[in-house]
């Protein structure tokens, strides 16, 4: 699958691997570094350069990335808040609608309305617990897009080091600044090697 | 020097004095032996890639017909009646809250590592807190099956759900026993997700080194498509971050809602307000041993295992283990203070029983297996032989076992009135019902140690000195 074509564009030309079928449209340029550290200056030089759609990729979440990156805070705990409000709530209309409501329950002779509060406190808690870390969990691979089980950049087969010790960028052709020339003589200026052309699956037009 | 230079030493070794005096107030490495990224994939993956190992079969041939035992039995519970069980009018309770409050308990070490020492950024926990919490999980399962059949008719155990029914009967919101329906249904979910959360990348490891396509689609599936981005870092980080935040506050909770059923009863020896600190303290206790129980034979099975659970890893388990138990025997003290001081001859009488009465032997298997028997861990020989650990953990084990009959059995046998005394004593299918319960447990965990990364792998690596972006750099 893979082929290297040489381009020749001056004295310095950077050569470039194809990733995927070279007849389907371009995915983006990605580059291989070794260390998290050569990842985390490459990318800084990356955002100043004013790309968009790219990321970094590595074996582990790295310290101080999303600075490196540009990148503001997950906003996935504003989500996660909303979810434990929900859970919150409906913990509330549930005990004292059922308990004080619909279904009064005299337990000993003790009484069943609104200040019977602390009683409904523990599942409240547990309810509000449940929705905000279910809103987590699959607020986050909302948020990530996930489950999505192929990808252009499962086309490279250097990319499978991904989740072991090698780290990437890549960078998407639908960037608005992204020109397959001045790009690939940007990645191949920042370091890394196995500089690659990512191809999509040719069935995904 | 700024701290961030300390990586800089193989490089700079040019002031010998300076290196050497910070040498020795370095902390251990947490994995050992200088190994590489690559290095933690490979190992902990070929478990996972390699042949079934002969001992794997072996074990799992004498696991998984113990496992059977607590089905089989449940079907011949429920097929003939509750009267199969030993439990009677005083002890209602009996064994199976008992195994109940024992098997839950365990499962809090999984959290506690998992949450509480990730939050306080205990950098160890890393590469033992996978295992711990999939032994959580285990522990919930075997756990759960207890309340379910305690109920009696377990045709109708969906009136604890809150569904409207046909009859518009609804549940009492203000029964602890209630809260603890939502209590650990809501800590087995968020385990589950917790777990799941954190196996997500170390799947895609494996589903990308993967050789034959069966394995790659099972594994691929299971790793939902994780490319490993930063943009998909900083949303999982924060969705761990965050499930870290919510376990906290909810293992804290589930024990103390689980020893809400016996504090807001009145009944002399379990209308307590020490309960719920004292449950939870029992619980880590319990937890951990069980932990270091599984831990450890798992160490000797793969020795590599030993540059990520190193001996600091076991040496800190150890210490916990000391102070959770001498909280555990504060609390077994207080009881008796406040029984005394309390001059309520009810619960005077009751602690007396504890101690003197029928059950005597349960008692002080519990104070000389929880309470004495750790006390060892104040020495650091005691900490690091290997066989000593595991013998204070199996004592720990069947100490806290011991303290949730002692709760139960000897509090119910003797209450108010003489006329209602009784003894409790277990049927067979009592006794193997329990056993099966490991059975179950150990099966599961040899499963997961076969088919999932039993270390986990991406925060091991992130602890690395060269994970740092600044590893080998003067600031």
């Amino acid at each position: 699958m893979e082929k290297i074509t040489k381009v020749t564009m001056n004295t310095s030309a950077p050569t470039i691997t194809t990733a995927g079928p070279a007849t389907a449209p371009l995915f983006g340029l990605g580059i291989e570094f070794e260390s998290a550290r050569d990842l985390y200056h490459a990318a800084e030089k990356v955002r100043d350069a004013g790309y968009k759609k790219w990321d970094t990729y590595s074996p582990f979440p790295i310290h101080g990335m999303d600075e490196a990156m540009g990148l503001q805070k997950s906003w996935l705990s504003a989500l996660v808040f909303i979810g434990g409000l929900t859970g919150f709530t409906l913990a509330l209309a549930l005990e004292f609608g059922t308990s004080s409501f619909l279904y009064p329950l005299v337990v000993a002779g003790k009484p069943t309305n609104l200040f019977t509060i602390p009683a409904f406190f523990p599942i409240m808690f547990e309810l509000t617990i449940l929705f905000a870390a279910l809103t987590a969990t699959f607020g986050m691979l909302a948020l990530n897009g996930l489950p999505r089980w192929n990808h252009p950049n499962f086309n490279w087969d250097r990319f499978n080091k991904v989740t072991e010790d090698k780290f990437f960028i890549a960078i998407e052709s639908s960037d608005q600044k992204f020109s397959f020339e001045a790009t690939s003589a940007f990645l191949n200026s920042l370091g890394g090697n196995h500089l690659t052309a990512i191809h999509e699956d040719s069935g995904n037009e | 020097m700024d701290q961030h230079t300390e990586h800089n030493s193989q490089e700079s070794p040019d002031q010998p004095h300076l290196l050497a005096q910070r040498d020795g107030i370095k902390r251990p490495p947490l994995v050992l032996n200088k190994r590489t990224m690559g290095w933690i994939s490979s190992y902990v993956s070929t478990i996972v890639e390699s042949k079934t190992p002969l001992w794997w079969y072996i074990s799992i041939a004498i696991t998984s017909p113990i496992a059977l035992l607590t089905p089989l039995l449940i079907c011949y519970l429920v097929s003939t009646g509750v009267g199969v069980w030993g439990n009677n009018s005083p002890v209602a309770w009996a064994w199976d809250i008992t195994n109940f409050v024992f098997w839950i308990g365990i499962g809090h070490a999984g959290t506690l590592i998992s949450a509480i020492l990730f939050l306080t950024r205990q950098k160890w926990r890393t590469s033992i807190n996978r295992a711990a919490e999939a032994m959580t999980l285990f522990a919930v399962v075997c756990a759960g099956i207890y309340p379910l059949f305690h109920v009696g008719r377990v045709w109708k155990v969906y009136f604890l759900a809150p569904v409207p029914n046909s009859n518009a009967i609804w549940q009492n919101f203000r029964s602890p026993l209630l809260w603890d329906v939502f209590a650990v249904s809501t800590y087995f979910t968020v385990s589950i997700l917790f777990w799941y959360t954190g196996l997500i990348p170390d799947l895609a490891t494996i589903r990308d080194r993967c050789t034959t396509k069966i394995k790659k689609f099972f594994y691929g599936i299971l790793a939902l498509g994780w490319r490993g981005g930063n943009r998909q870092w900083r949303h999982y980080e924060m969705a761990y971050l965050l499930l870290a935040g919510l376990s906290t506050p909810l293992v804290l909770s589930v024990h103390s809602v689980v020893s809400f059923d016996f504090a807001t009863s009145v009944i002399p020896g379990w209308h307590a307000t020490i309960f719920p600190p004292y449950f939870v303290a029992g619980a880590i206790f319990g937890g951990f041993a069980m932990v270091l129980t599984i831990m450890l034979p798992a160490r000797a099975i793969y020795p590599q295992l030993h540059d990520m659970i190193t001996p600091m890893h076991i040496d800190k388990m150890c210490k916990v283990i000391l102070l959770t138990g001498s909280i555990v025997g504060y609390a077994y003290l207080m009881e008796l203070f406040m029984a005394w001081y309390g001059a309520n001859p009810y619960e005077r009488a009751a602690f007396w029983y504890r101690a003197f009465g029928p059950y005597w032997w349960a008692y002080w298997s519990m104070m000389f297996c929880n309470v004495i028997s750790p006390q060892v861990f104040w020495f650091p020989w005691c900490r690091k032989n290997i066989f000593v650990v595991f013998i204070i953990c199996m004592f720990v084990n069947a100490g806290m076992w011991f303290e949730r009959f002692v709760i139960i059995a000897t509090t119910l046998a003797r209450d108010f009135l003489p006329s209602s005394w009784g003894m409790f004593h277990p049927t067979w299918v009592d006794i193997f019902t329990f056993i099966g319960t490991f059975g179950i447990f150990t099966t599961l965990f040899l499963l997961f140690v076969r088919f999932l990364p039993m270390i986990c792998m991406f925060e091991v690596k992130a602890v690395l000195p060269e994970a740092n972006p600044h590893y080998g750099e003067d600031h």
